[in-house]
């Protein structure tokens, strides 16, 4: 750690942009004003850590750790990947939080209104920390696809959302994941918030039956990638003298 | 033909919608018993060091409502101005300290409110000191990437004058936007730090 600094730039071309009116809440709820560029001071430097005692046994098993009376209902997949960062290091220790609705596209949430059933057994919560490698894997139920009251008849594809906590707060990203091959990816307008196509497949993960277990459960790959960081050899000291 | 560069792309941000408390701050909005109490909403204990403050707000849309769907997470150094961080490398924080935090605007009212003490300064770039701020990131259904903004305190105008950041404001009226008035209440320090994502009053937001 020693010899890192600052973070690269953040290519805000890549990033969805705050204004797009596809997306209709994004209208009033996008800054006019230029950002205000600030390189990277300590206070962005440094982020919150977690530890492993914060985790709970079944905090990564969505399909046990709200069950009351049995197993929810649904595609059963594994979630699996590696956290890196823009250097293709590995980030381990990261903290990564999922949320998503279930097998019929309910999410389990007061001001949730939409017809399809909750699912007694299903939350929709998990996190875990990456390992030393970056790894990091959850189970869960396949999310539906979910109407919502943009367009008139608009509907977000399958997706699970995504919070990952690196090692500085500069890191700090919330995003989703799609699934492959699902045709619900290329008409979603906060899909379409992200200009370049490359960007979009970053978040779709692969089916990998080599990960299945067969007669059990299929599996999804889906590595994040976080800001790199520079080394401190191009950088004045810290401290400034 | 030229050299790739070994460089990966970000993955790129989304927002975080409407039910973002589900994985975040999941007791908070009834789903019990997957883990015993969120993360971040306490931020101090009894052996916590430093000035105990309360800071609250609202964050507005473009037309002035109140969002009532936004996340807010805060990132401060300790009373003696160290990040309790791995990367922090001038001395060891208050180990009764994390610095983080997170709370959702009120479903009803849009109000955030956090209880924690007051940071102490740390340096900027080149060594001067900045004055004492709170890191904050806001996310929300309708924000495509986390924004960043800063919370600098209404009584500490000297520090707030020669702070390097603030003076990078090119446009001075806005400096105001990131300093929270202060009042009191339950006998402490309360700092109100509105937040507003557009228009005329729109706060400064930072590009890290």
């Amino acid at each position: 750690m020693s010899d890192q600094g600052s973070f690269y730039q953040r290519d805000r071309s890549w990033h969805p942009a705050a204004f797009t009116p596809q997306y209709k809440t994004s209208v009033l709820r996008s800054p006019q004003y230029p950002l205000l560029s600030l390189e990277n001071t300590i206070s962005e430097m440094t982020g919150p850590r977690f530890g492993h005692n914060k985790i709970g046994p079944l905090d990564n098993d969505l399909i046990r750790n709200y069950a009351k009376t049995g197993d929810p209902i649904g595609q059963r997949i594994i979630v699996y990947g590696r956290v890196l960062d823009e250097n293709a290091r590995p980030v381990p220790g990261a903290l990564l939080e999922f949320w998503q609705a279930n097998a019929g596209g309910r999410y389990r949430h007061k001001k949730e209104t939409y017809l399809a059933a909750l699912d007694p057994n299903f939350g929709g919560c998990g996190r875990t920390i990456t390992d030393e490698e970056g790894r990091y894997w959850f189970r869960t139920i396949k999310p539906g696809a979910y109407p919502w009251p943009n367009g008139v008849n608009d509907w977000r594809p399958a997706h699970i959302h995504f919070s990952i906590f690196g090692h500085a707060f500069a890191q700090r990203l919330i995003t989703q994941m799609y699934f492959e091959g699902d045709p619900m990816i290329w008409q979603c307008p906060i899909v379409s918030t992200i200009p370049d196509k490359a960007g979009i497949e970053m978040l779709i993960a692969s089916l990998d039956r080599n990960a299945t277990l067969p007669m059990d459960s299929l599996a999804y790959k889906f590595d994040i990638v976080l800001r790199g960081r520079r080394s401190t050899m191009f950088e004045n000291r810290m401290e400034g003298n | 033909m030229f050299q790739r560069l070994k460089t990966l792309k970000e993955s790129p941000s989304q927002t975080a919608g409407p039910y973002v408390h589900i994985g975040a701050t999941p007791n908070w909005v009834e789903i019990t018993g997957v883990w015993e109490e969120d993360l971040g909403l306490v931020l101090i204990g009894p052996d916590t060091r430093g000035e105990r403050i309360i800071i609250k707000g609202r964050v507005f849309d473009g037309s002035g409502t109140p969002l009532k769907d936004a996340l807010i997470e805060i990132w401060q150094a300790d009373a003696d101005g160290l990040y309790n961080s791995p990367e922090e490398r001038r001395g060891k924080a208050d180990p009764n300290f994390v610095g983080w935090g997170r709370q959702p605007t009120d479903g009803v009212t849009g109000e955030y409110r956090f209880e924690t003490i007051k940071p102490g300064r740390v340096p900027y770039k080149d060594g001067r000191l900045m004055a004492p701020h709170i890191t904050f990131w806001i996310v929300a259904r309708g924000i495509n990437i986390g924004l960043h903004t800063r919370l600098y305190f209404g009584d500490e105008e000297a520090a707030n004058a020669e702070c390097p950041v603030l003076a990078r404001i090119e446009h001075k009226h806005r400096v105001q936007t990131l300093i929270a008035a202060r009042s009191e209440e339950k006998g402490l320090p309360t700092y109100t730090f509105d937040i507003h994502l557009q228009g005329e009053k729109e706060t400064v937001f930072f590009d890290i």
